[in-house]
This record gives structure tokens, C-alpha cells and sequence, in this order.
């Protein structure tokens, strides 16, 4: 199950492995490269390939990494991305191993409404110290179960599994494409787009396009955003790091409205995807994104529309299954 | 003492001259070839000698392995001169205001003495007492009678250092300013005496203490297959309140980075480095994740299509201040630790 699998930033390797195994039929060569990320060559149909495009999402998920075991068996840690903490207190933790910890505040001197991160705790059940299962060191992701909830969707890590499963899906019904792609699940992208950096120097593409969760503007009391579930995959616009190439967005446009396929424009004002990297690679790459909306981005709950989901495939699908125009 | 001269360098970023000199003098009949690039930093190359290693990692022979430590340490930038003839300056690198007040440091080439002046107890109104003196409002005070005696004697972008002198102190330890990153640049010349049976290139980069800028085209001109950085790490080892970890202690052993702000290590570099301490029975410690600050690292390790590494450090007290601590024996473990540890690549990593 790609969204529950264990991934934190830097510790991919289990859900690379789950990934590996969904793609290696569905790819020309599959190979990992040196920071780990998990790369998936298909070749172009046709007599003169097109471009190279290089797809990316993400594999790893948020989470925190410890830092410190006190004598009575309590874990100290720090965040491995943006973790907030108002979101974790009641929440639980899963480690590589398996074991599962409660988030735990300290009372004193704190308050219940402003949370702290230094201020936290993880509890493991443990009676002392002594002989930990765990080590400084060691990286847990959230833990909860994934859940369906008949036209959306409920999981810890939303937030890129989706886009996984969205570049996954899209390599299953791409049957031609006249454009070389290389769809990489990439590594470290919570803790500075690492992974997209290196891989897309290693790829080189022509066009690159980033297939993440952004937020929406669709909750009571919600920031004003021009995004909400339901409404089709996002197309970016901006966000805190990139501008989106003009002609990359325009050619996504374009595939949607040809094929009546829902979309929506993406302004984000805070954060920004594994595009920012690739855009910047080398001599600089046209990029875009295309962005699954998503309810509740980096807590234990983060929702998604399933249509949503459904339509990213059909767009990708569409925009790679014809010439890609860059006017 | 190698470290000591090294110490007393001067080599704010930017201006890693002096340092450099010191250490092309002190590896330059030990290595096949060395050069300074356009940046400035020094890239010694010692070819691989024995058993050829596997091709394990790339498809290319022979293995490539980066080592680098900086040479830049933190420091001041003269910037102005007032109408009384003192000099305003601008920080290099992350310095913590309060431990520039009252502060000797030297300047320019010519090593002008000044002093980082502050207003005595008897003056200060309560208020100021409780405050933070911001940089900006600090003057450096060279003794000049004019600004123009001032300007003659200091240029604008002249750079300042602190005038601290290395010494042997305590059980075993040592004091002096720059030690991070001294030290790694200390512990690399070590090693650089030894053969490996790999392409080491031994880089000591400039500029790391303003955003890692000399590591990061050191790393994409060399390609290496592998990198170590060195470095002296943050530490805090006094004691706490509550049950929580120090960053480091001093005298705990070689610190092994897991992850910091600009990097999480190779998994496998950090299992080679805990098992060969392990076996050879040297302590070792985890720099605790986590603490803001990152290395060299942070940039080597996403460059081109990306290089596995990792961060060993002398655990170094009070860095980025006037004078920084660390343990000799600390000291002559992290250059024992990579010697042992460096060998053990030449079959190749495991894969991801």
C-alpha cells in the first residue's frame, strides 16, 4: 500500500521498494541512483523521439528523526521537514521497525493551544531508558491508516503518495507516447527538493513536470485560495519557489480543455515542489506542475478527491500522448 | 604543531590565502598533483596505490573519493570609517553579536590592531543593560586620531579576524580561534600522508561558512563517487536542566553526523563509519540531528547526479566565537577512524 508504507525523507528505501515492484513491468529500465532516487526509463514510440521528459514525484514523507532517550525510555526529536506541531499531539509515530509511539507534550511551563516541537515528546511504552528498540538517529513518518471515504480519501502521507500513485497509474495507461520519459519517484524532497536536484541533472530532460499535492482554499475559514477537491487537477501557476513555464502551463491547459478533462489554475502562496529543482537544473529545464488538491497538506490526515486523482492520469496521459508545444 | 599554525591563520571568507599557503607548503611533496581552482580551493589529488578497488559504485575505475574541510573561518568586513575615525564593519558568516563586544581583532594584511569598543557598566541605563548590542551599532576602534589616519591605515573591505593565539590547555585540550574548520583541514593533511586504493582528492574549500559555495564547485569539477567532509561540530556539553542530549561532548569521539540542516547522510558511508569504530574499539558519538548549521556537505552531496556523504567532526566548544576548544584526542581519533574506515570502500558500497 503506497500510502501507508514507511518513507520519511532520507529513509525511502521501503517505499521504493513497494513502488519498484508496481513499475518494473511497465518500464524499459528501472535503476536507482546515487541519493537514492527511483528512476523509470520508457522509451519513444515512433521514428524520431520528441523530448525528454522527465516526470517527477515524490517518495518521501514528513516526519521526525530522534534526537535524544531520556532515562525513563522517552524520545526526544526534531522534525524531518515541515512538521507543525499543533498537529501531532493525540497523533502517533511508526519507526522502520515497526514500533509505534505516542507524541506527548511536556504541561509544565506549556501551553495547551501553542504547541512546541522542543516541547514534545514521543512515548514508545517503554518502562526506562535502558536498551531502547530505538536509536539516536532513527526516523519515524506519522502513522495512521489509510482510509476511503467513498468519493475522497484519508492518509498520513497524501502528500506525494498520491502523486506516486497518480505517475504510476499514468505509466500503466500511457500506451505510445512519442516522447522519451524517464517518471522518477524521488527522494528528499520535503527537506530541500535534494532528490530532484540531483536526478534532474542526471536525466537531462527537455520538459519536466513535478505531479505533487498543493492546498486548497475550500474549508470553513480557509485562506482564500482559488482551489478546492473535486474540482480537477491543478495546474501551477506559481508558488513560493517556481514560476511555471509559460508554455509547459499553456500545453497542460491546452491537453485539458481538448479533452474535456476538469482543471483548475494554482496560485500557492507557501511552499513548492521538486519543479523548483528541476527547473533550475543545468542550463534550466521548462517545468510545470500538475497538483492533486489536498485537504489538511502535512498533518496525519491529509485529504484527497478521488476524481481528482483520476483526472491528473487523463491529463498527463493526454499532454504526453501528443507533440508538447513550448510557444 | 600543524593545527596551532593553522589556528593562527588568518582566512576569513573569502580571503583563505594565508591558510592556503600553510597547507600547499604542508602536503605538496605528499601528493600526485594539486591545483587551486577559480574559487580558491585547494584540490590535491593522490592517486590510488594497491589492490585496484571494485567498480561496484559507477562503472568507473578507479574509484573517486572526496575528502574536504574548509579553510574560510567567520570573521568581520571593514565597511565604513566614521567621522572619529572608527571603523563600522559587516559580519562574515554567522556570528552571534554578544561575543564581538570588547573584542581584539586584527586587520588587513598589516594586522592593525583594534578594538571592538563598548560602553562602560557605569553608563548604561538599565534598559541597555538587558539588551542585545546589534553589530550595526558596534565600532571597531583602531587608535586613529582622524578618519583620514584612519583611512590610511584601513581600506574599506579589508578584512578583520580575531586575535586570539592557539594554545595547549587543561587535560589534553587546546584553544584557539578558527578551529572549526581547522581542524578538519588538520586532519586531512593526515591523512593525505597515507595511500589508498582509491583516487583521493583532498579538497580544502573556501567559502563554506557563507553558504558552502567552494565545496559546491570543487564537487561538480572532481565527480567523486564518495564524500567525507570534515569539520569541527557544534557543541554544548554543559550541563542541562533536563534530560536532553548535547549536540556533542568533548572528549566522547569522533562525532558521526546522521543528519543536519543540509544534508541526511548515506545510510551505508554512516554504517561504515560506526562499524569500523566498533571494531577498532574507538569511541564515537552521534552529532545529535536536528541543531541548525549545516557543511560542506550540504552542498557536495546534491551535486551533479548526486554523491553519497557523510560528516565526521572533532566536537569543537564555542565555534564561531572568538575562541573555539576541542580535545587533541578527539583529535587523533577522527584521523584514525577515517584511515581505518576509508579502506573498507574500495569494495564498493552495498546498494541503496
Amino acid at each position: 500500500m503506497i500510502a501507508e508504507a514507511y518513507g520519511p525523507s532520507g529513509h525511502e528505501h521501503i517505499i521504493r521498494e513497494v513502488i519498484r515492484d508496481e513499475i518494473k513491468s511497465l518500464a524499459d529500465e528501472v535503476r536507482v541512483d546515487a541519493l537514492g532516487n527511483l528512476i523509470a526509463h520508457r522509451k519513444a514510440v515512433g521514428a524520431t523521439p520528441r523530448k525528454k521528459v522527465m516526470l517527477a514525484a515524490h517518495m518521501d514523507e514528513i516526519g521526525v528523526m530522534v534526537t535524544h532517550i531520556d532515562e525513563k525510555g522517552f524520545l526526544r526529536f526534531a522534525s524531518l521537514g515541515g512538521v507543525f506541531a499543533n498537529t501531532l499531539v493525540g497523533h502517533r509515530c511508526r519507526f522502520e521497525n515497526g514500533i509505534i509511539g505516542a507524541f506527548g507534550q511536556e504541561k509544565k511551563n506549556s501551553s495547551r493551544t501553542e504547541t512546541q516541537l522542543d516541547k514534545m515528546f514521543i512515548d514508545i511504552g517503554a518502562r526506562d531508558g535502558k536498551n531502547s528498540p530505538i536509536n539516536v538517529g532513527d526516523a519515524a513518518g506519522f502513522w495512521r491508516e489509510f482510509t476511503d471515504l467513498g468519493d475522497r480519501m484519508i492518509a498520513k502521507t497524501m502528500d506525494d503518495r498520491i502523486g506516486c500513485a497518480v505517475l504510476i497509474e499514468t505509466l500503466r495507461q500511457l500506451k505510445k507516447s512519442p516522447h522519451e520519459i524517464f517518471a522518477v519517484f524521488t527522494v528528499q524532497e520535503e527537506v530541500g527538493v535534494r532528490g530532484a536536484t540531483t536526478s534532474a541533472f542526471g536525466v537531462q530532460p527537455d520538459v519536466a513536470i513535478a505531479i505533487d499535492v498543493t492546498d486548497t482554499g475550500d474549508t470553513p475559514e480557509s485562506n482564500t485560495m482559488a482551489v478546492a477537491l473535486g474540482k480537477g487537477p491543478a495546474i501551477k501557476v506559481k508558488d513560493s519557489g517556481m514560476l511555471a513555464h509559460r508554455g509547459v502551463k499553456t500545453a497542460l491547459i491546452t491537453a485539458a480543455q481538448e479533452n474535456k478533462i476538469p482543471y483548475q489554475l494554482e496560485v500557492l502562496t507557501g511552499g513548492s515542489t521538486d519543479a523548483m529543482a528541476m527547473q533550475v537544473s543545468r542550463e534550466g529545464v521548462p517545468a510545470g506542475v500538475v497538483s492533486i488538491p489536498t485537504r489538511y497538506v502535512h498533518t496525519p490526515s491529509e485529504m484527497v478527491d478521488f476524481d481528482d486523482a483520476q483526472n491528473a492520469v487523463k491529463l498527463l496521459v493526454a499532454f504526453l500522448g501528443k507533440p508538447i508545444k513550448l510557444d | 604543531m600543524l593545527l596551532e599554525k593553522l589556528s593562527n591563520a588568518r582566512g576569513v571568507s573569502g580571503n583563505e590565502n594565508e591558510v592556503r599557503e600553510i597547507l600547499i607548503d604542508a602536503i605538496k611533496d605528499r601528493v600526485t598533483e594539486y591545483r587551486v581552482d577559480t574559487l580558491g580551493n585547494l584540490i590535491a589529488l593522490k592517486k590510488a596505490k594497491g589492490a585496484r578497488p571494485s567498480t561496484a559504485l559507477r562503472t568507473r575505475a578507479p574509484l573517486r573519493v572526496m575528502l574536504a574541510a574548509h579553510m574560510d573561518e567567520v570573521g568581520l568586513l571593514i565597511v565604513h570609517h566614521d567621522s572619529n575615525g572608527h571603523l563600522r564593519f559587516a559580519k562574515v558568516g554567522s556570528i552571534d553579536d554578544r561575543v564581538l563586544l570588547s573584542k581584539v581583532v586584527l586587520i588587513g594584511n598589516d594586522k592593525i590592531p583594534g578594538v571592538i569598543g563598548v560602553k562602560p557598566i557605569h553608563l548604561l541605563k538599565q534598559r541597555e543593560r538587558e539588551q542585545v548590542i546589534d553589530a550595526d551599532s558596534l565600532t571597531i576602534d583602531i587608535g586613529a586620531s582622524s578618519k583620514e589616519n584612519a583611512q590610511g591605515a584601513v581600506k574599506v573591505g579589508d578584512y578583520a579576524t580575531f586575535a586570539t593565539e592557539f594554545s595547549k590547555f587543561g587535560d589534553g585540550l587546546v584553544k584557539g580561534k578558527a578551529l572549526d574548520d581547522r581542524v578538519g583541514c588538520a586532519v586531512l593533511v593526515e591523512i593525505l600522508k597515507r595511500d589508498f586504493p582509491f583516487d583521493l582528492y583532498g579538497v580544502f574549500t573556501v567559502q563554506e561558512e557563507v553558504g558552502a559555495r567552494g565545496a559546491r564547485v570543487a564537487a561538480h569539477a572532481i565527480a567523486p563517487d564518495v564524500a567525507f567532509v570534515l569539520e569541527g561540530a557544534t557543541c554544548d556539553d554543559s550541563p542541562k536542566k533536563k534530560d536532553v542530549s548535547p549536540v556533542t561532548r568533548v572528549g566522547a569521539g569522533p562525532a558521526i553526523t546522521v543528519a543536519d540542516s543540509s544534508m541526511i547522510a548515506d545510510r551505508r558511508l554512516v554504517q561504515l563509519l560506526v562499524a569500523t569504530a566498533q571494531e577498532q574499539r574507538i569511541p564515537f558519538q552521534f552529532r545529535v540531528p536536528s541543531v541548525r548549521g549545516g557543511t560542506d556537505a550540504g552542498r557536495i552531496h546534491i551535486a551533479r547526479d548526486g554523491i553519497p556523504s557523510a560528516v565526521v567532526s572533532v566536537a569543537t566548544r564555542y565555534i564561531h566565537s572568538p575562541v573555539s576548544v576541542l580535545s587533541l584526542r578527539e583529535f587523533e581519533n577522527v584521523i584514525a577512524l577515517m584511515n581505518k574506515a576509508l579502506p573498507k570502500l574500495a569494495k564498493g558500497l552495498p546498494d541503496l
